[in-house]
């Protein structure tokens, strides 16, 4: 019996030294899961992998994101990421009031289209009011006007092979030694194609604000705010991400975020 | 094997109380909670403010908890303010680290994962474990429901509660009984998690997925919005820290080999008085 009791004695001092140990020195040792292109974090990545994959079966490619009613716009839209695009070409446009502005559709598409402003605000207009999910945990709800993304992509006739739509931005998110990084997402062509998906320039009732993505910001209502690119100026169909930026299919998502974005 | 001998009456009968799908499906868990936990804490720490509503507000006040640091006279310090009262926890929430060179982070670096602030990683740990989470939660509920073990050792039945107020008044007297299925207390605190807290933890995790929103949009309405959802998500999980410490300390308290053995191995040592049955060794 005293055998036992030392034994216990033994253990449960142990187990405090172990668990303070623990607590002491942080989680530090699981900081090489933060490392790209780790085997374990790879593997961690593919139940992002999952949840695209279990969401797409498990929801209608054409059922809609919530809309809200009026009463519920209770503040503006928070701006967050590029508020302030500086490069040369966006300074110009802005300059310009937008008016040399335009919206090209290129890649694996029939043929190339692009669109004035103009143009894009003379075409069948769709106002919802949507809430605004920021992977970093806020919402909020705003009212977006714009034009929907499918006919346009119809227009252009998408090619068969094709896999996404990638949405380059003008954006400087990043600016580096060895030159500025722009903004750029991508989707599947079941969120390009989808109705609520808009090319939106009208913004609570007002013109789009430069610090929400003027001249256009596309909605892709279903997923978090990485996935809604601001200023916007050319949509690519590609059957393959791995060209671009890091390869992984836009700027957060070489950044270590979820390509798919709806969680 | 001679002490036995000499005190054959002291010793109840060693009896096989767990089964295979509840001791794997228990790491299983007991690890998922753990790194859920850390990753979880650095994802709060993205936006470390809790809401009600659909919305967060910006421009008006809906949070009900927010941790931060602000500039004072003496230097920056850490405050938390929950339900409108406002304390300073610099060193553990808004402001920690060492004294040269703070970090400014609502949860400290100890208690996330990783140990720096790295929202992406953090997204992948949580979302990787919650599956894991989720699949051994079915397994589980399959096998106990098949095996027996959601009937007798944790759906509380009628004679459970008549025994509860007996048994909180054993508990408090530190009197534990080890018998051949759950106590009342035990009962009703697996049946809490199981049938409440777990479920809530999932739910209110998936109704802050946009996709799920579309895909079941009465989330959105039986939690009273996204942001509700969150907050219920992160009240949820101190209650299950809560529910682990208790956990712990009364597996010290009934014995801890005999509660770990029982968890590794399956086999339980029962309280002297229990009635053998076939299967049971001495």
């Amino acid at each position: 019996m005293s055998r036992l009791i030392i034994n216990r004695r033994r253990f449960l001092t142990g187990s405090a030294a172990l668990g303070s140990g623990l607590v002491l020195s942080g989680c530090d040792q699981f900081d090489f899961l933060a490392q790209r292109g780790n085997p374990v974090r790879g593997a961690m990545e593919q139940a992002n992998v999952l949840t695209y994959q279990a969401q797409r079966a498990l929801i209608g490619d054409q059922v809609l994101a919530r809309t809200y009613s009026e009463s519920e716009i209770r503040q503006g839209m928070k701006p967050n990421g590029s508020t302030e695009p500086t490069t040369p070409e966006y300074n110009f446009l802005r300059m310009a009031n937008f008016e040399p502005y335009r919206l090209t559709i290129k890649g694996m598409v029939e043929r190339e289209v692009s669109y004035s402003l103009a143009e894009l605000r003379n075409m069948p207009a769709q106002t919802q009011i949507t809430r605004h999910d920021c992977v970093e945990g806020w919402s909020c709800i705003a009212k977006w006007t714009g034009t929907r993304l499918g006919p346009l992509l119809d227009e252009a006739g998408v090619k068969p092979g094709a896999r996404f739509a990638v949405y380059h931005c003008f954006d400087n998110i990043q600016r580096t030694v060895s030159g500025d990084i722009l903004y750029y997402t991508s989707s599947d062509l079941v969120d390009a194609y989808h109705p609520q998906t808009i090319l939106s320039y009208g913004l609570n009732d007002q013109v789009l604000p430069v610090s929400n993505g003027a001249p256009i910001r596309l909605r892709i209502e279903r997923a978090l705010g990485y996935k809604q690119p601001k200023y916007l100026h050319t949509i690519e169909l590609v059957d393959d991400l791995t060209p671009f930026g890091m390869g992984k299919g836009g700027y957060w998502e070489d950044n270590g975020y979820d390509w798919y974005g709806g969680i | 094997m001679s002490q036995e001998e000499r005190l054959p009456k002291a010793r109840g009968p060693l009896i096989y109380r767990q089964s295979i799908w509840t001791r794997l499906t228990h790491w299983v868990w007991a690890i998922c909670l753990f790194f859920l936990l850390l990753s979880g804490l650095q994802i709060f720490n993205a936006h470390p403010a809790l809401y009600i509503g659909q919305q967060s507000g910006f421009e008006f006040d809906n949070a009900v908890l927010r941790i931060g640091a602000i500039n004072t006279p003496a230097g920056p310090r850490g405050q938390t303010t929950i339900f409108g009262q406002t304390f300073d926890t610099t060193g553990v929430l808004g402001m920690s680290g060492p004294a040269e060179r703070p970090q400014f982070v609502g949860f400290p670096g100890a208690v996330t994962i990783p140990s720096f602030r790295d929202l992406a990683t953090g997204r992948v740990v949580h979302f990787f474990f919650g599956w894991v989470f989720v699949a051994a939660l079915f397994v589980w509920f399959l096998a106990s429901f098949i095996n027996g073990h959601l009937r007798r050792d944790i759906l509380p039945k009628g004679d459970d509660l008549k025994a509860l107020p007996r048994d909180v008044a054993n508990h408090a007297r530190l009197r534990l009984r080890h018998g051949r299925s759950y106590g009342p207390l035990q009962k009703l605190s697996y049946f809490i998690v199981f049938f409440i807290l777990f479920p809530l933890i999932i739910l209110t995790g998936l109704t802050m997925s946009p996709g799920m929103d579309a895909a079941w949009p009465w989330l959105l309405d039986v939690f009273g919005g996204r942001q509700t959802a969150r907050t219920i998500h992160f009240g949820v999980m101190v209650l299950l820290v809560l529910f682990f410490v208790v956990h712990i300390v009364m597996v010290l308290l009934a014995g801890p080999l005999n509660e770990l053995r029982s968890m590794i191995t399956g086999w339980y040592r029962a309280s002297p008085g229990t009635p053998s049955q076939e299967g049971d060794r001495p």
